[in-house]
C-alpha cells in the first residue's frame, strides 16, 4: 500500500470523521431523551380511552419501537468497532492447538468478540477443525458465537436491567464452556461428516490491516446499515406481540403458566424455544412484555436461550458437516445447559 | 489476465463479491477471469475461515465481509 499524502483527496480527514461521530452521538442523546414526552403526546392525540388495554398497547408500541430501534443501532455501532480488531483467521490462530479446559474458555470468549455469521458457520467449523482446534473447542465457539451477541446484551441492558444482561452474559458463556467441553470428553471426532476429516487447510498469510481509526468508524457504521437494517422487521414485529401482550395477557395467567411456581415451564419454554427461530431483537421485546405480566426470569431467559442458540436453519446448514447423531448431541448437551440455566436464574433471581 | 477466484457457498454477499470485482476490472481496464468456488472443501483448503473470500493469482487476498473497492483496485493494478 502506498503512503497517501496529506493532499491525496482519497484521504478521509480523521478529525472530521472524530467531530462527525461525536455530534451523531451527542444528537443521539438529545433525540433519545425526547422518547417519552413525544410518545406520551402522540398517544394523547389519538381517540383512545386513557388506561384501557388498546390505550396501553398502543403506549408500549409508540414508545418502544423508536427506543429499541435507537439503542440497537448504538449497540451494534459499537460492537462493529470493536470487532474490527478481530477476525475469525485470527481467533483460528489463538485457539489451534489450546488444549481442552482453557481452550474453551478461550474459544468462548472469542466468540462473543469474533464477527460471525451463521452463513458462514460451515466454512468456519471445517477451517477451525482442520487447523487442529480441538472439536469440543470449536463447539465452544460455535454456541458462544450467534448466543451471546451484542443485540441480545445490549438490548436486555436497556430493557430488562444490567444485572439480567450481566447473569445472561455469564450464564451464557458458562452453557457454551461447559457443553463445549462435555462435546470434547464425548470423543465424537468419529461422528463427522467423513469428508471433513480429510480437509487439510491450507496456511493463510493474509496481509495484516492496517486499519486506521476512520476505518474502525466505518466499519461500525457498515455493521449498523447490515444489521440494523436485517433485523427491523424483527424488531417492529416483536414490539408489536409485546404490545399485545402488554395490553392485553392478563397478568395470573402468564404467572400461573410461566412463573417461578410452574417448574414444569422452563423445560416447556427450552422445548418451544429449539424449534422457533428469531433472533434476539425480535425476542426480547417479547421477554420484556412477558417478564413485566408475572413471568419468571428463568424461564423467559431459558426460552430466549433456545430460541437463539438452537435454530434449527443453523442445524440445517451445519448438517453439511455433522452427522444426524452429532448434531442431536449437541442439541441435547446444549439443551440441557440452558434447562440448568433457567432453574438457577429463578433460583437467583427470586 | 488476471486470474480472480471468489471463495464462498454462494450466499448473497459472494455474489456481490464477484460483481464488485468485475466492475471494478471493467473500470480499470483490467482483463479478468472470475471464477466462484463454492465447495467447502475447497475454500477451507485456502485456509479462510469466513466467507467470502477473494483470491488473486493464487494469492488469498481477502476473507469475510465485502471488499473495499479500493482494495480490490489495489489487487488488479499490483
Amino acid at each position: 500500500m502506498t503512503i497517501a499524502s496529506p493532499a491525496d483527496p482519497r484521504r478521509p480527514n480523521t478529525s472530521l470523521w472524530f467531530a462527525a461521530t461525536l455530534a451523531a452521538l451527542v444528537a443521539w442523546v438529545v433525540v433519545y431523551r425526547q422518547l417519552v414526552p413525544v410518545s406520551d403526546w402522540v398517544v394523547a392525540q389519538l381517540p383512545l380511552q386513557p388506561g384501557s388495554a388498546v390505550a396501553d398497547a398502543v403506549r408500549f408500541f409508540i414508545y418502544d419501537t423508536p427506543k429499541v430501534l435507537m439503542l440497537l443501532t448504538l449497540v451494534v455501532f459499537a460492537m462493529g468497532v470493536v470487532r474490527s480488531y478481530f477476525s475469525p483467521e485470527r481467533t483460528r490462530a489463538l485457539l489451534a492447538g489450546r488444549r481442552e479446559g482453557v481452550g474453551n474458555v478461550a474459544a468462548a470468549g472469542l466468540g462473543i468478540v469474533t464477527p460471525f455469521c451463521s452463513c458462514s458457520a460451515v466454512p468456519l467449523f471445517i477451517g477451525f477443525v482442520s487447523a487442529g482446534v480441538p472439536l469440543g473447542v470449536t463447539f465452544s465457539f460455535l454456541i458462544a458465537a450467534p448466543m451471546i451477541n451484542e443485540v441480545a446484551l445490549g438490548l436486555l441492558f436497556a430493557l430488562v436491567g444490567w444485572q439480567v444482561a450481566l447473569a445472561y452474559l455469564g450464564f451464557g458463556l458458562a452453557v457454551a464452556i461447559v457443553s463445549g467441553w462435555v462435546i470434547g470428553r464425548l470423543h465424537l471426532e468419529g461422528w463427522l461428516e467423513p469428508w471433513v476429516l480429510a480437509v487439510r487447510a491450507g496456511a493463510v498469510d493474509l496481509p495484516e490491516d492496517a486499519m486506521s481509526p476512520v476505518d474502525r468508524i466505518r466499519a461500525g457504521i457498515e455493521a449498523v446499515r447490515d444489521i440494523v437494517g436485517r433485523v427491523w422487521v424483527w424488531i417492529v414485529a416483536g414490539i408489536a406481540v409485546g404490545a399485545l401482550i402488554h395490553g392485553y395477557a392478563p397478568a395470573d395467567l402468564l404467572a400461573a403458566i410461566m412463573g417461578r411456581e410452574a417448574w414444569w415451564s422452563v423445560p416447556a419454554a427450552v422445548l418451544l424455544g429449539i424449534p422457533m427461530y428469531s433472533n434476539a431483537a425480535g425476542i426480547i421485546p417479547v421477554v420484556e412484555a412477558l417478564i413485566g405480566k408475572g413471568a419468571a426470569i428463568g424461564t423467559v431467559l431459558a426460552f430466549m436461550m433456545a430460541v437463539i442458540a438452537l435454530s434449527l436453519p443453523e442445524m440445517i446448514i451445519l448438517r453439511k458437516v455433522l452427522t444426524v447423531r452429532l448434531i442431536a448431541i449437541f442439541v441435547g448437551v446444549v439443551g440441557l445447559g440452558i434447562l440448568a440455566v433457567g432453574f438457577l436464574f429463578n433460583a437467583l433471581f427470586a | 489476465m488476471k486470474d480472480v477466484k471468489v471463495l464462498g457457498p454462494g450466499c448473497k454477499r459472494c455474489q456481490t463479491t464477484a460483481e464488485l470485482v468485475q466492475a471494478e476490472a471493467d473500470r480499470l481496464g483490467v482483463p479478468v477471469r472470475i471464477d466462484k468456488v463454492t465447495d467447502y472443501a475447497a475454500i477451507a483448503g485456502y485456509g479462510i475461515v469466513s466467507t467470502p473470500g477473494v483470491v488473486v493469482d493464487g494469492k488469498v487476498v481477502h476473507a469475510g465481509g465485502l471488499p473495499k473497492t479500493e482494495d480490490i483496485a489495489r489487487w488488479l493494478v499490483a
